[in-house]
C-alpha cells in the first residue's frame, strides 16, 4: 500500500519527479566522468609508456612524473646508456608543445621501432619527406585527418605520412632532429628508453645506473606506469575531491528544494494522513521511499549519461582527454547520490511530521 | 433506541483558548456533553459558536486548554500527541466539508490506506461491502477523486471513515460542499449507518434541516452548549 502510494505521489507531479531525477543523474554524472576522466587518461598515458616497449625509463632531474618534459637531459648520454651493461637498444625522445594539451615527441624512428616492436599502419606509412608527420587513430579521428590531409603544428604545415595505431608513446610523432629543431633544443632531449637483454634485470640496472647518476629520475618500466595515478599529478586529487563535494552539495541542495516544495504542496495531504492517525513514521517513511525511489533511479541515470559524456568527450574534445567507464565507482555515487537525497529530504519530512494536523487540514 | 447505553463520549468542562498574536481567543468556555453508543448527535450553532473547534479537540486534531474529554473510556487531554494520533487509528472516523481524499490515490485505494495506518487486514468483509453497496460506490472504487463528483467523493470519504469500525464518526458540516440532492442522499447515507450498524455519530452543522437527521440536536454559542 505504501508503495502505491509512493509510486502515485511520484506519478502525480511528473515535472518535479522528472527534474529530481534529473538533478541526481547529473550529480552522479558528474562525479563518474571526472573519475572516468581521469582514470582514462592516466590509463592512456601508461598504454602509451608501456607501447615504448623500453624496460627503463630515465627522465631529467627535477621533473615531476606527470607534467610536460622539456628537453633538459644531453643526447650524449644516449651513447653513455647504450654501453651499459644489459642494455641492448637505447634511444630517446623530445617535446615540443604544439597547442593546448597537444604534445608532439620526437624519436628516431628506426631505434625506436626497434624498442617497441614498430608501427602498425591503420592508413600511410612511415615518414619519407621532411614536412611529414604522423599521427595515431585517435588524433586522426578527432582531427578529420586521412594520410595525406595537412595539419598546422608550430607554425608550419605537415603533411600526414600515415596513421599508426595508437599505444606508442605519443600522439603525434615526428624525427627527433625535427622536434629539436622545433623545440630550440637541439643536442637535448627530454626521455632516454632503455631496453635490456632481460626485462628481470631492470631492478639491477636502475641501481647501478642510479649510482653513477644520481640526479636523474630512472625507473624499471613497471614502476614508473605505478606511479601515474591521481595522487602523482599535483592538484588533480584534490580538483577531483572539490568537484565530487561539488556534486554532492548540487544535488543535496536540488533534493532538498524539490522535498521541501513537495511537503509544502502535500501540507493537506499529511494533515489527512495525520487525521487518519498516520504516525510521524508512516509519513517520513513514505517521504524517505519517495527520495529513495528517485535517488536509485536518477543514479541508474546517471550511470547511463556517463556513457553519453564518454561517447563526448572521447569523440569531440580535445586528444588528450580520454573517459573510462568506471564501474567501481557505480555504488560509490549510488551511495552519495541516495544518502544526500535521504539527508535532503530529513528537514522537510520532520517539518512534516511535527507539522499541526489541524492548521495541515486547512492548507488549500 | 440507544437509552441506557453507556457514554462513549464523556466531556466535561472543556476549554480550549487559542494564542493569536498576543491575545488569547477561548473558543471554548466550559463545555459539558455527554453522547451515548449508537447515538446520532447534531451539534449546531452559528459561525464562532465553537462547533468546529469541538469537532478538532473531539478528534485529538488539536489539544484542548482544560476539562476532560473522554472516548470510549480513553481521556484524551491525558494524551501525547502521538497517543492523540494512534488512538484515531480505531477510535474516531473522520467525514470532512471538503472530503480530504487523497488526490493520487483511487477511491478503493483512500479507503485501504486507512485500513493500513490502522494495522488492519486489507480485505473487506462482506458487511463492508454491503455499505458500499448502500453507500452506491462500488463501481467507482476504481476512479480517482478528481473524477468523481463531490457526492461520491463524500460517499467515500464515508467508507474510509468507518472502514476501521471507529467508537466514533465525526462529520464535519458533511453537506457543506454539497447540492440540495447530495445532501439529502448523505445524510439519508449516515442515518442508515447509525441505525444499521449502531455506529455512534457526532455531526457539526450550521444548516437546521440537516440537524434534523440527527437524534439530538445540540445546540451552541459562544463556546458553550446552550441549554
Amino acid at each position: 500500500m505504501l508503495n502505491k502510494l509512493v509510486v502515485e505521489n511520484l506519478k502525480h507531479r511528473p515535472v518535479r519527479t522528472l527534474l529530481s531525477i534529473l538533478a541526481i543523474g547529473i550529480e552522479v554524472t558528474m562525479i563518474l566522468t571526472l573519475v572516468g576522466l581521469s582514470r582514462g587518461m592516466l590509463d592512456d598515458y601508461k598504454n602509451r609508456a608501456k607501447g615504448v616497449g623500453a624496460d627503463i625509463w630515465v627522465r631529467p632531474p627535477n621533473t615531476s612524473i606527470m607534467q610536460f618534459t622539456a628537453n633538459s637531459m644531453p643526447e650524449k648520454l644516449v651513447d653513455f646508456f647504450q654501453k651499459q651493461p644489459h642494455v641492448t637498444i637505447a634511444t630517446a625522445s623530445a617535446n615540443f608543445g604544439a597547442g593546448f594539451m597537444e604534445t608532439v615527441s620526437g624519436v628516431d624512428f628506426d631505434r625506436f621501432s626497434q624498442m617497441s616492436g614498430g608501427f602498425r599502419f591503420l592508413g600511410g606509412g612511415p615518414i619519407r619527406q621532411p614536412n611529414e608527420i604522423l599521427v595515431d587513430d585517435r588524433y586522426a579521428r578527432l582531427k578529420k585527418l586521412r594520410p595525406g590531409s595537412m595539419i598546422r603544428l608550430g607554425d608550419r604545415e605537415w603533411r600526414v605520412a600515415g596513421i599508426y595505431e595508437s599505444g606508442k608513446l605519443a600522439r603525434i610523432l615526428l624525427p627527433l632532429p625535427v622536434v629539436q629543431d622545433l623545440a630550440g633544443s637541439t643536442g637535448k632531449v627530454a626521455q632516454i628508453f632503455l631496453k635490456l637483454d632481460e626485462p628481470a634485470n631492470a631492478a639491477k640496472v636502475t641501481e647501478a645506473l642510479k649510482s653513477q647518476l644520481p640526479d636523474y629520475h630512472i625507473y624499471p618500466i613497471e614502476e614508473l606506469t605505478s606511479l601515474f595515478t591521481t595522487s602523482n599529478v599535483q592538484g588533480l586529487e584534490a580538483f577531483t575531491y572539490v568537484v565530487i563535494t561539488l556534486g554532492v552539495v548540487v544535488g543535496f541542495l536540488v533534493v532538498f528544494l524539490s522535498m521541501y516544495t513537495a511537503v509544502l504542496e502535500r501540507t493537506r495531504e499529511i494533515g489527512i494522513l495525520k487525521s487518519m492517525g498516520a504516525s510521524s513514521g508512516y509519513i517520513l517513511g513514505i517521504l524517505l521511499r519517495e527520495t529513495m525511489v528517485l535517488a536509485v533511479v536518477g543514479a541508474t541515470l546517471g550511470v547511463l549519461m556517463s556513457y553519453g559524456t564518454q561517447y563526448l568527450i572521447n569523440n569531440f574534445t580535445g586528444p588528450a582527454l580520454t573517459q573510462t567507464i568506471v564501474p567501481d565507482w557505480w555504488p560509490i555515487t549510488a551511495i552519495i547520490a541516495i544518502s544526500g537525497a535521504q539527508l535532503g529530504t530529513l528537514y522537510p519530512g520532520m517539518k512534516a511530521v511535527h507539522q499541526d494536523a489541524l492548521e495541515a487540514l486547512s492548507y488549500d | 433506541m440507544t437509552d441506557g447505553k453507556p457514554a462513549i463520549i464523556e466531556i466535561r468542562g472543556l476549554r480550549k483558548v487559542f494564542h493569536v498574536g498576543d491575545v488569547d481567543v477561548a473558543a471554548l468556555r466550559g463545555v459539558d456533553l455527554d453522547v451515548r453508543a449508537g447515538e446520532f448527535v447534531a451539534v449546531i450553532g452559528p459561525s464562532g459558536s465553537g462547533k468546529s473547534t469541538l469537532f478538532h479537540v473531539l478528534g485529538g486534531l488539536t489539544p484542548a486548554t482544560g476539562g476532560t474529554i473522554r472516548i470510549d473510556g480513553v481521556d484524551l487531554a491525558q494524551l501525547s500527541e502521538a497517543r492523540r494520533t494512534a488512538l484515531r487509528k480505531s477510535k474516531v472516523g473522520f467525514v470532512f466539508q471538503k472530503y480530504n481524499l487523497l488526490p493520487t490515490l483511487s477511491a478503493r485505494d483512500n479507503i485501504a490506506i486507512a485500513q493500513h495506518i490502522s494495522g488492519k487486514a486489507q480485505e473487506w468483509t462482506a458487511q463492508f461491502r454491503e455499505i458500499l453497496r448502500l453507500l452506491g460506490i462500488e463501481h467507482r472504487l476504481q476512479h480517482k477523486p478528481r473524477a468523481l463528483s463531490g457526492g461520491e467523493q463524500q460517499r467515500v470519504a464515508i467508507a474510509r471513515a468507518i472502514v476501521n469500525h471507529p467508537a466514533i464518526l465525526l462529520a464535519d458540516e458533511p453537506t457543506g460542499n454539497l447540492d440540495s440532492a447530495n445532501s439529502e442522499a448523505v445524510l439519508g447515507l449516515l442515518r442508515d449507518l447509525n441505525q444499521r450498524l449502531g455506529q455512534t455519530i457526532l455531526m457539526i452543522t450550521h444548516n437546521p434541516e440537516a440537524a434534523s437527521y440527527g437524534h439530538r440536536i445540540v445546540r451552541m454559542r459562544d463556546g458553550q452548549i446552550q441549554a
